[in-house]
């Protein structure tokens, strides 16, 4: 956590000590804010219950929402009813004081790609108060007709096998396809084509434009025993290296994760539909079965406090049964401590 | 979870010997290779030729029976969905699931 673009690197006058570096996960979605060119997230319940002052401190130059992994047609234990999450995931978003500029879904909108699915999916979506969703597929999306379906409806205007980038106030937003084309005995993959699109994409940018890139199979190598990783990820971060501020935000994992390495911060959320194991806690990554009234206690919420000008970053997870857990980071050092306290 | 882990060990060594057995004694017989816990089992079957092999899922979430050189290829299987594919010819055949890749096993055509 200490060297997150601890300094100015790229020479281009952006001075980014002192910036607060904040992440966390919300159990149903993160609430996103670029300020300087720092992403930070916020929990959708620490949004509706900010204060007047905590909104302005954490008013930036652009918000969004990301949301993931709604396997809309999943029907079993711990979730019969994924599609009333969704909705739950839905209001939280539409109950934010600043409505997101857009929201992210990070994949497997669907459960088996059915098109009754995708339906359910769009239906439930349209309650969402904001102007643009952006989706990229996850395996669950392309299953039988190689994603044709899924590139119809969520991903018109993307470029081969759905990938695409666009720019918001300053920041650059890359949407990648790692779900298609996997090899046996692999894990996720981008392939030949879409790596030398990004390399094209980023390549008359400038060194502090803000990056984000998001896609449904992490980015990193979470667990590749259990298919958590992207096999050539490598490569395309590599086009990114030069870039003061990289934002990776995946789903798939069904669990919130985070790491920092240089200037990239790569996060995972949490599903809208049913956790999944840590790594290697299970025979195998399949939907956690956890009791009908502990669902939401699994789902939670994570609220982060931030202090300006402190170094400090409190990310507090509560979730919505059972008490909260608070991890406080201590920034501008090598290490971060993480304190567990209930409240 | 113990008591999964277990449960799921066992079946896999005992389903092992019976496939094995049955399957190179069987004349044209069918058999069968169950997928749970995302992977296959067994890993590896033998078969004689003209075998017939049914794959069912018993996950709760779909995987798919691909051979690495496409000479079969399943639909998304859901939950107790299942695929099956008759060898006729001799050889080695390496298949996965497209859906989870990390998923690999083989069946022997004798």
């Amino acid at each position: 956590m200490g060297d997150f673009i601890k300094r100015n690197l790229d020479g281009d006058g952006v001075d980014r000590r002192g910036f607060l570096k904040c992440m966390a996960w919300a159990g149903t979605g993160a609430f996103c804010v670029i300020q300087g060119g720092v992403l930070k997230s916020f929990s959708m319940s620490d949004m509706a219950r900010m204060s007047k002052s905590d909104k302005a401190n954490m008013k930036g130059e652009l918000s969004f929402v990301q949301i993931s992994d709604s396997h809309i047609g999943f029907d079993k234990p711990a979730n019969p009813d994924v599609t009333a999450t969704l909705r739950e995931a839905i209001a939280k978003i539409n109950a934010l004081p600043e409505p997101p500029a857009f929201i992210l879904h990070t994949g497997d909108l669907s459960h088996l790609s059915k098109a009754s699915e995708f339906d359910t999916l769009d239906q439930a979506l349209k309650s969402l108060r904001t102007d643009k969703i952006f989706y990229v597929p996850g395996e669950h999306d392309v299953l039988n007709d190689n994603g044709q379906q899924f590139h119809e409806r969520f991903g018109k205007d993307s470029k081969g096998d759905g990938w695409y980038s666009f720019d918001q106030k300053g920041t650059h937003f890359i949407g990648l396809v790692n779900v298609m084309n996997l090899k046996a005995g692999g894990l996720g993959s981008l392939g030949h084509d879409q790596l030398e699109w990004i390399e094209d994409d980023v390549k008359n940018l400038k060194a502090s434009t803000p990056i984000v890139v998001f896609a449904h199979i992490p980015l990193w190598s979470v667990y590749p025993q259990w298919g958590w990783g992207t096999d050539d990820s490598e490569q395309a971060l590599g086009y990114l290296k030069r870039f003061g501020s990289v934002t990776v935000l995946n789903g798939h994992i069904h669990q919130t994760m985070q790491k920092v390495e240089g200037n990239v911060v790569f996060h995972t959320a949490m599903s809208t539909a049913f956790p999944q194991p840590q790594p290697g806690t299970a025979p195998s990554p399949g939907p956690m079965k956890v009791p009908a009234e502990k669902l939401r206690s699994v789902l939670g919420i994570t609220n982060v406090n931030f202090v300006r000008g402190k170094h400090t970053l409190a990310v507090v997870d509560s979730p919505l049964d059972g008490p909260s857990v608070t991890s406080q980071f201590h920034l501008g050092q090598p290490d971060f401590d993480s304190a567990m306290a209930g409240s | 979870m113990c008591a999964g882990l277990l449960g799921a060990a066992a079946w896999g060594a005992t389903s092992h010997a019976r496939y094995s057995v049955s399957a190179a004694a069987a004349e044209n017989g069918a058999t069968q290779v169950k997928i749970d816990n995302f992977s296959f089992e067994p890993k590896e079957i033998t078969v004689s030729a003209g075998t017939q092999v049914t794959w069912v899922n018993a996950d709760d979430v779909p995987h798919t029976v691909v051979s690495n050189d496409n000479k079969f290829k399943s639909k998304a299987l859901d939950t107790d969905d299942r695929f099956s594919f008759t060898f006729a010819q001799p050889g080695t055949y390496e298949y996965f699931c497209s859906v989870h890749p990390k998923m690999t096993a083989r069946v022997i055509v004798k």
